[in-house]
């Protein structure tokens, strides 16, 4: 009964808003699917396992020839997604009574069944199937999940349900292979750790605290080691015999993402870095990385409008030697020995920043405006390489935040347990509006940074001065003026105003003051900035 | 030959008239004469001189208006009773809806008309079953005609919700659902489904669930959720009109799931839209295939449509050769399960959602 409890699965995680709600529902599957099933699911889920045999052209072929194109067509309009109309409309046959087929036997048979066989074999599987299990039949097919499940949250889950530090399992993660039967074994307590050998795994990373104002006082300089905080994506670099790897942040592969990275990696170590775009030695606002992610496939377009490089931080591994329990010290010499001799094209060292006092350093810290640096980053000079967020060993000083005054303009209710709340807030800035007038022009959206009590008034401040409803979202009266703080202003072309904000906040709610007189779009204009220090600068 | 029912059934803008007995069928304004299929606010509304329905519906007409307001004569006809009026012979059949839900079964000289007001031909604990009665016109409503309803059992529905509590134990469960049928069937549900525990009601359910007992549905142990018995709606379930499940009312739930028992639940989109993170197929409507199968079951070789998906309807008819005509009845479908509205966002405020 493997895909109609894999459809009852998808389908909740679907319709689940809650973290906490889809770690319960994977913990669930873990405990309660048979292998190999399980280990197909998680695949699955986490995209892992895709399939390509079967084309959308198919599945659109084997509906056409069971329903009135005419039905099919005032049903594909009314319900929008093609799938979704395919599982729904689907005729039920009189007399099925082949049971749904297994996961694995789905997967097994796409493998082996030649091309023109398979809308035979995949119209008998739908004929056996209710409507969740043919929609999930369906996704699952033709590769398109989306459920909202990441390796991450899938590893953590893993780690809740078995007792086995997260840390652990990201470290056996890339080094075992659908469907998981000697993970899941040992997370079982039925077997030894899997080994991945010289399979390019993921380490996972060494985390830093931010540093509260209480924190600063106590620092003592000549133990702590001082470096920009780069504005880019955290990433992991795996190279050996086994294969090349780009590790995001959380442990996933984008190496197919930044093939040029992949290739400039002609060595054998594993090395912390930022992923950056880099142009002339000059970083570029976050906002050009973005441009990079979340692509399934890489133009050379691309790759030369925005050129991707990566800032060393730390080296994990030289070799097969694993250097984390070493100090950071004597880590950051191996590091820049290593940098030397290698010269890995596409990276540099992140350069370390002098100072002889905290006051010094908190100085530099203000004084570094580039959109491409959100702080300082410090690291305890003895520390060793620790997976995860330990407390102590790495703060992050970020500098302080921006700030412009905006109308609010439109609010959304929230989800789980602010669903009954208006907590999406959209804002917006005065510009002139072509007609010797001024409009607002939105320029984020902010969900966070109030207390529950500014929640709650905001909240009724919104159902009491709402002026027009679409669906979720309702508009209000252009009169109440939020206090927005965000960590940088970058120019953007999605953006209706020509400016995107770095996380943007709530941080105070202005009833003292009048929504004329919030700021204009060129106040927020002058706060962008293009381009990063120059490398002398920041060497500083 | 006996005269066809466009002879002496007509639409007019009060709803569908006979014009030999003189009375209308679910009229949308106050008239003289009003025959009522059933208690919706769509087909039952206040201010007519004389009502005619099952007993059941003018129980709930008098609970839901007032006893001035739901026809200053109220006549009850149980079904299989025969009444004449002006030669037309009126007689009533179940429609298997909600409790007292009929269909309106009208003969005049050798030719007959039965109006089906809404109906479903899922089983039903809490009200009669729909009963085909062979016509000449049969006259449907078409909420769910579209070939993508087909409603799915509902205790497997009920089911999802009992497992889902034993998921998240501490969590409320609360259930959108309409407060006449909908909500009194999903109780009956989880009682054979074994579920003896408390439910807990919005005040605006609790009423009618009242009235149901009165008439005989036996429903259990029944509590308001209030504000006062907070700790005991953890893990408990809690039935509300689907407007309240996610506003200012619901803050009194702990850490809620929110269901929704909706036919308009079986496609994703909606309940999304909507935020739902547990949707339930549960639907009083006949769905494609019940829609369907009753026009096959009382032979009628024409059918006209009151309200909803008439356009697919009347295309799979033809196919059929069987006559469809939309009668494009104005102010039905809006009570119950009548269509959600779209839902259109403003481009500027999806535009300022974009982030970096």
């Amino acid at each position: 009964m493997s895909v109609p409890a894999f459809a009852a699965l998808l389908e909740r995680l679907v319709f689940t808003p809650g973290r906490n709600a889809k770690l319960a529902l994977l913990r669930d599957w873990f405990a309660t699917q048979p292998d190999p099933d399980r280990g197909v699911g998680l695949a699955a889920l986490t995209e892992e396992l895709v399939f390509t045999a079967a084309k959308p052209s198919l599945i659109r072929d084997l509906v056409a020839a069971r329903t009135d194109p005419v039905l099919l067509a005032l049903s594909h309009d009314y319900v929008g997604d093609f799938a979704e109309t395919v599982a729904l409309i689907w005729p039920v046959r009189a007399g099925v009574n082949t049971p749904p087929p297994a996961l694995s036997e789905v997967v097994e048979a796409l493998e082996l069944t030649p091309k023109p066989e398979l809308p035979a074999l995949i119209g008998g599987w739908l004929d056996t199937l209710d409507s969740s299990g043919r929609l999930a039949l369906i996704k699952l097919i033709t590769g398109g999940l989306r459920v909202g499940v990441s390796g991450r949250l899938a590893r953590v889950a893993l780690s809740e349900w078995s007792g086995k530090p997260v840390e652990e399992i990201e470290e056996v993660w890339h080094g075992v292979a659908p469907p998981y039967l000697a993970l899941f074994r040992w997370l079982e307590g039925n077997a030894d750790k899997p080994d991945p050998r010289e399979a390019p795994v993921f380490r996972p990373l060494m985390l830093a605290h931010p540093l509260e104002d209480a924190d600063v006082a106590a620092l003592r300089p000549e133990e702590w080691r001082a470096e920009w905080k780069w504005d880019g994506i955290r990433v992991q670099l795996t190279a050996g015999p086994g294969g090349r790897r780009l590790w995001s942040r959380g442990g996933e592969d984008i190496t197919n993402a930044f093939p040029e990275i992949a290739e400039a990696m002609e060595f054998h170590a594993v090395l912390d870095g930022e992923l950056l775009v880099i142009r002339d030695g000059v970083v570029a606002p976050f906002a050009e990385l973005q441009q990079r992610l979340n692509r399934k496939a890489v133009t050379p377009r691309m790759m030369r409008d925005f050129p991707a490089g990566v800032r060393l931080y730390d080296l994990l591994f030289e070799g097969g030697e694993d250097l984390r329990p070493l100090p950071f010290d004597a880590r950051r010499a191996r590091l820049e020995d290593w940098v030397a001799r290698i010269a890995p094209a596409r990276m540099d060292l992140s350069p370390q920043i002098a100072f002889g006092s905290v006051a010094q350093l908190a100085e530099i810290r203000d004084g570094a405006r580039a959109a491409s640096i959100e702080g300082l980053m410090l690291k305890r000079a003895d520390s060793p390489y620790a997976a995860g967020r330990q407390k102590g060993l790495w703060w992050k000083w970020k500098r302080d935040p921006l700030s412009i005054d905006a109308v609010l303009m439109y609010a959304q209710r929230g989800h789980g347990k602010r669903s009954s709340f208006y907590s999406d807030y959209t804002f917006g800035l005065w510009r002139p509006d072509g007609e010797g007038g001024e409009e607002l022009v939105p320029v984020g959206k902010a969900y966070s940074g109030y207390t529950d009590e500014e929640l709650a008034w905001l909240d009724r401040w919104i159902r009491n001065h709402t002026t027009g409803r679409f669906g979720p979202v309702r508009e209000v009266e252009k009169s109440l003026v939020l206090e927005v703080i965000f960590d940088a202003a970058q120019l953007s072309s999605r953006h209706k105003s020509g400016v995107a904000l770095r996380f943007p906040r709530i941080a105070r709610i202005r009833t003292d003051k009048p929504a004329s007189e919030a700021d204009r779009l060129d106040n927020l204009m002058s706060y962008v900035e293009r381009r990063a220090p120059a490398e002398e600068d920041a060497a500083g | 030959m006996p005269p066809h029912p466009e002879s002496w059934l007509r639409v007019t803008p009060q709803g569908l008239y006979c014009e030999p007995g003189g009375f209308f069928i679910d009229p949308v304004r106050p008239v003289g004469r009003a025959v009522i299929t059933h208690g919706h606010a769509d087909h039952a509304r206040p201010g007519h001189d004389a009502v005619l329905a099952t007993p059941e519906t003018l129980a709930i007409m008098r609970a839901r208006m007032g006893e001035g307001a739901a026809g200053a004569a109220q006549q009850p006809i149980r079904p299989g009773e025969v009444l004449e009026q002006g030669g037309v012979a009126i007689r009533l059949a179940p429609a298997g809806h909600v409790l007292g839900s009929a269909q309106v079964v009208l003969d005049w000289q050798g030719s007959r008309a039965v109006i089906s007001g809404d109906y479903k031909r899922q089983r039903d604990p809490t009200c009669a079953p729909f009963e085909p009665v062979p016509c000449d016109v049969f006259v449907t409503e078409a909420t769910f005609a579209l070939p993508v309803f087909r409603h799915p059992p509902p205790e497997a529905e009920v089911a999802k919700l009992l497992k889902s509590l034993a998921l998240f134990p501490e969590r409320t469960h609360v259930v959108g659902c309409y407060a006449l049928g909908k909500c009194q069937r999903l109780i009956r549900l989880l009682r054979e489904a074994g579920w003896d525990a408390q439910i807990h009601l919005h005040g605006a359910l609790a009423s009618l669930c009242r009235l149901y007992e009165e008439l005989g549905v036996a429903l259990g142990p029944l509590a308001p959720a209030t504000v006062a018995n907070k700790a005991a709606l953890k893990g408990a379930i809690v039935l509300a009109p689907p407007s309240a499940v996610q506003d200012r009312w619901a803050r009194r739930l702990a850490e809620p799931v929110v269901a929704v028992a909706s036919g308009w639940m079986r496609v994703r989109q909606r309940a999304k839209m909507r935020g739902v993170e547990l949707p339930l197929v549960i639907s009083d409507h006949a769905d494609w295939d019940e829609l369907n199968r009753t026009i096959d079951e009382v032979g009628a070789p024409e059918v006209w449509v009151t309200h909803g998906r008439d356009d697919a309807l009347v295309h799979a008819l033809a196919l059929r050769g069987i006559r469809g005509r939309a009668l494009h009845l104005v102010g039905l479908g809006e009570e119950d399960e009548g269509p959600a509205p779209e839902v259109a966002e403003p481009a500027s405020a999806a535009e300022g959602g974009v982030q970096a």
